[in-house]
């Protein structure tokens, strides 16, 4: 068996090659992502910059484990390839107590770092997790529909549809759910992570957001045909801007009574933006418990999780 | 009466988009084309005595390979018009396909991937492997075999029913979560194609995970402690135990969904008292372990190639079982971290973080156990190797990525982007289809008796590799700026038009290595005589699947090896302890009954989709009678004599060259190059069109 590669490239050469053209590659992926919204590592937020910092470091700590293990899985093919010598060969070497109690206790160990952080990082950023801020909270309640998101503004009074405004560094309370829709997930990245929006349930996802500016929003759950297009637009601006900007949609709206509710809830795609003035306080409500009637009531229980938390 | 006989099925069913009728014409003119080769061959008979009806599990396994590569080629072809339609469908553009198709494409290639290519592959390979290397002649239960094999095959029907009977397919992922999947947004015949489909051939799965762990726990040559069988064995017993654990789960479900769909019940909708969530939890209890029911057998071929590969036996065996055993039991108990985002509270979330962090223990024990096994070794780089290698490094990516994912907070931003769904190909293709690579090119000569061109194959594996950074690089990178999975249209301020192009050449670089697989394949046959391997035992294995003639005879062994240590055909080759003494054999006779019970089981599951209660009724009943009628037969089996045993082997043995009978030196500089290939073919029609041999056929 002295079987010559001639065929494969020499070892040097093979590195070369796959150096340079991970290197080449990395550069057009570089010279494509400037000036793009990376909205993931782009966080204008405390809840989006903590969880980036979670995956960044998370994904240093694994790494540190992952890359010497494989390298050293190289460097010994390598090092005891066939072509090489074979007065290395030793068919009878055995692996000792020693080497079985390492290999158990180095990945363990690891596991071990990364779950001092997982507890911890999962309580403090858990969505429903009231957030402490200078200025008082806002609630928004969000209305998942077949496909669009209906943004109700319960303090103001009024009601948006695929857009939502936001005052910058102040704490929103959004209560998530759907009518008349399959789960669909909220998800604003520049923001927060994301939760569902699910029929007679309410999922409450609390963020602040620092910098002003537009962001965008969309249902990361597929729930039918018209879900790519099931987006919206969240602007973070001064509260002396988002103060004016109520004001103007109060006074060039129309209104959302029951009845034009329902001619909302009706499916459409690619929704364009609404806004709504008056909006019927029982709306959000009767949206919620529709769900539930004399079976249940796993509304009131995730209200009450909530008060708990 | 019109309602009785056709239920819901009418003309207006029938397919009539392009891209359906394209479909449609391509799946009758294969069928047409085999048909007419079949009958001017005259292979009718042929095909349903030796091939069909067939319950060696040898054939079945190879029948198995066949139906999975073509699933392959068809899942392959939904990829491309996927990335083709996320290239185009950019701002107002519509691109190739509608919502509503493009849905049912992702939903399909994720069913044919899981179910039809990965699950046919597995089976496919512990069929032909695990019976040879646990020393026995067939299986426990041979009928159970070709049924749970004609099951899987009506479920590959079945889910391409819907290009032949029109209709769609399920436009709702997968795993068609509810409520999406519930009569009320999806009013379709889409989801019913889903649920039968899955459930024929998930009772399949069933059938042959019991029948496996029968034969691996009863079946064993004697002196085959479990603390002696082969890692391949191992891996397939717990792969096939995990089976019998969860897919149950999955056939309660489906019956669930279709009651809700047919019957108006309230398991899982909003409204009546169901609770959509319960089918998430269901449908992941059983989704998650499937992952690890595939990726078990794969770390197996790993642990036996590396050993062969690296002529030493493998290091720290009882770790390397105690890893899969934990990987598998551990695997059963982290479903929930598939949706974090659902909104449980945050002590359940990082309970299933945790569990899904200690899950990846075991798997690095698995990495260090090949690591110690090739120090001191003395290692070859065939191709089953370079798998293993490009396995390591795809692999540990998804592993990696899929760590990150473990921390549920880190999972509210990443979960159904782009890169979770990176994340799980790097592991599904990294790990299984690398896997699976690995294992056909290491078996490939045990199957047909010559070995797999070399060069050709590492034309492919570099396709593979450079194809798979392209792709899902790119993948990774959208996921972080926020892409969805599942988009058929987008904005090009999003920025993610460049990546969706880049994917798509990547795309087309795999298919050029899964087009050089095939080349590789059509090579070595017309090579096969400079390929040929007359000893059976090419790689100098250490296994008793080694120990018989490539291909094996039917009966697998003419003689049942008796063993004593782990590398039991290595102990054998060094000691020279070749028994002789031939014996009878019972041999179980072909059956149609596997055939006939999944057509009417197929037929049962269109009844249901079309509401065509009749034909349900009559096929049912059909079952029973059929079933009933095998049950009370004693005529299954027939006995081999010693002395036709020994005739056999006398004939098989006289066929081979007498310079033949060595181990022949492996070197690969004479294997056909890809281009030797197209001169061949080249020649090979222009000779057919000069010499208008088409006269004579």
């Amino acid at each position: 068996m002295t079987a010559k590669h001639k065929i494969s490239p020499s070892l040097a050469k093979l590195l070369v090659r796959m150096f340079a053209g991970l290197g080449a590659f990395s550069f057009l992926l570089w010279l494509l992502l400037r000036g793009q919204n990376i909205a993931i590592l782009h966080s204008k937020g405390p809840i989006a910059s903590q969880q980036r910092d979670l995956i960044i470091w998370s994904l240093i700590v694994i790494l540190a484990i992952a890359v010497p293990t494989v390298l050293l899985l190289y460097f010994t093919a390598w090092r005891y390839r066939e072509s090489h010598s074979s007065s290395t060969y030793h068919p009878e070497a055995k692996t000792g107590k020693i080497f079985n109690i390492i290999i158990w206790a180095l990945p363990s160990l690891m596991m071990l770092v990364l779950a001092f952080t997982l507890v911890p990082s999962t309580h403090k950023l858990q969505p429903n997790k009231a957030l402490a801020a200078q200025k008082p909270s806002i609630n928004i309640q969000v209305v998942a529909m077949r496909w669009k998101w209906l943004f109700i503004y319960p303090e103001q009074g009024i009601a948006t549809v695929n857009y939502v405004q936001l005052p910058k560094d102040t704490p929103v309370a959004f209560d998530l759910t759907a009518d008349d829709a399959p789960m669909s997930s909220f998800w604003v990245p520049n923001l927060s992570g994301q939760l569902y929006a699910m029929t007679g349930h309410i999922n409450r996802l609390n963020l602040i957001a620092n910098v002003n500016g537009d962001y965008p929003g969309r249902s990361a759950e597929i729930n039918g045909a018209g879900f790519a297009g099931m987006q919206f637009t969240a602007r973070v601006s001064s509260t002396d801007d988002f103060e004016s900007w109520v004001e103007t949609t109060k006074q060039s709206s129309a209104s959302l009574d029951k009845t034009a509710y329902q001619t909302l809830i009706k499916p459409s795609e690619n929704n364009e933006v609404e806004t709504y003035y008056p909006v019927d306080g029982t709306l959000y409500a009767d949206a919620v418990m529709k769900y539930i009637g004399s079976h249940g009531n796993k509304a009131a229980h995730t209200m009450h999780d909530e008060g708990m938390n | 009466m019109r309602e009785f006989w056709l239920g819901r099925l009418t003309s207006h069913s029938l397919p009539h988009d392009w891209v359906m009728v394209g479909g449609t014409a391509t799946f009758i003119a294969m069928f047409l084309f085999a048909a007419v080769i079949l009958t001017r061959t005259k292979r009718w008979k042929w095909l349903w005595n030796d091939w069909l009806t067939s319950v060696d599990p040898k054939k079945i396994g190879i029948m198995y390979f066949l139906v999975a590569g073509f699933m392959l080629i068809r899942g392959g072809i939904d990829v491309i018009l996927m990335w083709l339609q996320q290239v185009l469908a950019v701002d107002g553009s519509q691109g190739i396909l509608s919502a509503d198709h493009y849905q049912q494409i992702f939903t399909a290639h994720g069913n044919i991937m899981v179910f039809f290519v990965a699950m046919g592959f597995i089976f496919g390979l512990i069929n032909y492997i695990v019976p040879l290397q646990i020393g026995a002649r067939d299986l426990a239960s041979p009928l159970l075999n070709t049924l749970g094999f004609w099951l899987y095959v009506g479920g590959v029907v079945m889910i391409n029913m819907f290009f032949v009977f029109g209709g769609e397919y399920a436009a709702t992922g997968w795993l068609a979560v509810a409520p999406l999947s519930g009569i009320d947004f999806s009013p379709g015949v889409g989801v019913d194609y889903w649920i039968w489909s899955l459930q024929i051939s998930g009772i399949g799965t069933t059938l042959g995970a019991i029948n496996f762990i029968m034969t691996i726990l009863k079946m064993r040559a004697p002196g085959m402690t479990l603390g002696k069988m082969p890692l391949f064995t191992w891996a397939s017993l717990f792969s096939m135990l995990m089976a019998v654990a969860v897919f149950p789960l999955l056939t309660a479900t489906l019956f669930l969904q279709f009651f809700d769909r047919y019957f108006g019940a309230h398991f899982f909708t909003a409204l009546g008292g169901g609770d959509p969530m319960m089918y998430t939890n269901l449908i992941w209890m059983w989704g998650h372990p499937e992952v690890y029911i595939l990726m078990l057998p794969a770390f197996g071929i790993f642990s036996e190639v590396v050993s062969t590969f690296s002529r030493k036996p493998i290091a720290s065996y009882t770790a390397n079982v105690l890893g899969m055993a934990g990987v598998s039991v551990l695997a059963l108990s982290v479903w929930l971290h598939h949706f974090f985002t659902m909104g449980a509270s945050s002590d359940v979330n990082a309970f299933f973080g945790l569990v899904t962090l200690v899950i990846s223990i075991p798997t690095a024990v698995l990495f260090f156990t090949w690591i110690a096994t090739m120090h001191k070794g003395l290692i070859r780089f065939d191709t089953p190797m370079l798998w293993f290698l490009g396995f390591v490094t795809i692999f540990t990516i998804g592993g990696v990525s899929g760590l990150v994912l473990a921390f549920p907070p880190a999972d509210f931003q990443l979960h159904n982007s782009l890169f979770l769904v990176a994340h799980f190909h790097s592991n599904v293709i990294g790990g299984v289809l690398f896997g699976i690579f690995s294992g056909i090119s290491y078996w490939f000569p045990k199957i047909a008796g010559f070995r797999l061109n070399e060069r050709i194959g590492r034309n492919a594996f570099w396709c593979w590799i450079i194809g798979f950074c392209m792709s899902f690089i790119p993948m990774y990178i959208l996921g972080i700026m926020g892409a969805t999975r599942r988009l058929d249209h987008y904005e090009s301020s999003t920025g993610y038009q460049p990546f969706f192009i880049i994917m798509l050449l990547g795309g087309i670089v795999i298919a050029v290595g899964l087009t050089l697989q095939i080349v590789q394949i059509l090579a070595s046959i017309i090579q096969r005589g400079h390929l040929r391997d007359n000893t059976g035992d090419p790689w100098n294995g250490r296994t008793l699947e080694w120990a018989t003639a490539s291909p094996p005879p039917f009966y697998n062994f003419t003689v049942i090896p008796h063993v004593m240590t782990r590398d039991a055909f290595l102990d054998m080759k060094r000691l020279g302890q070749f028994d002789q003494q031939y014996e009878d054999i019972l041999i179980p006779k072909n059956t149609a009954v596997g055939i006939y019970i999944a057509i009417l089981a197929f037929l049962v599951g269109f009844g249901f989709v079309w509401h065509i209660n009749s034909l349900v009724v009559i096929s049912l009943i059909g079952i029973i009678i059929i079933f009933a009628k095998r049950a009370f037969s004693e005529d299954s089996e027939y006995t081999l004599r010693a002395e036709e045993v020994e005739k056999l082997e006398a004939k098989r043995i006289a066929k081979v060259p007498a310079h033949e009978k060595e181990v022949k030196s492996l070197a690969d500089e004479e294997d056909m190059s890809v281009w030797d290939f197209v001169r061949y073919v080249i020649t090979f029609a222009m000779d057919i069109i000069r010499n208008k041999k088409w006269k004579t056929w």
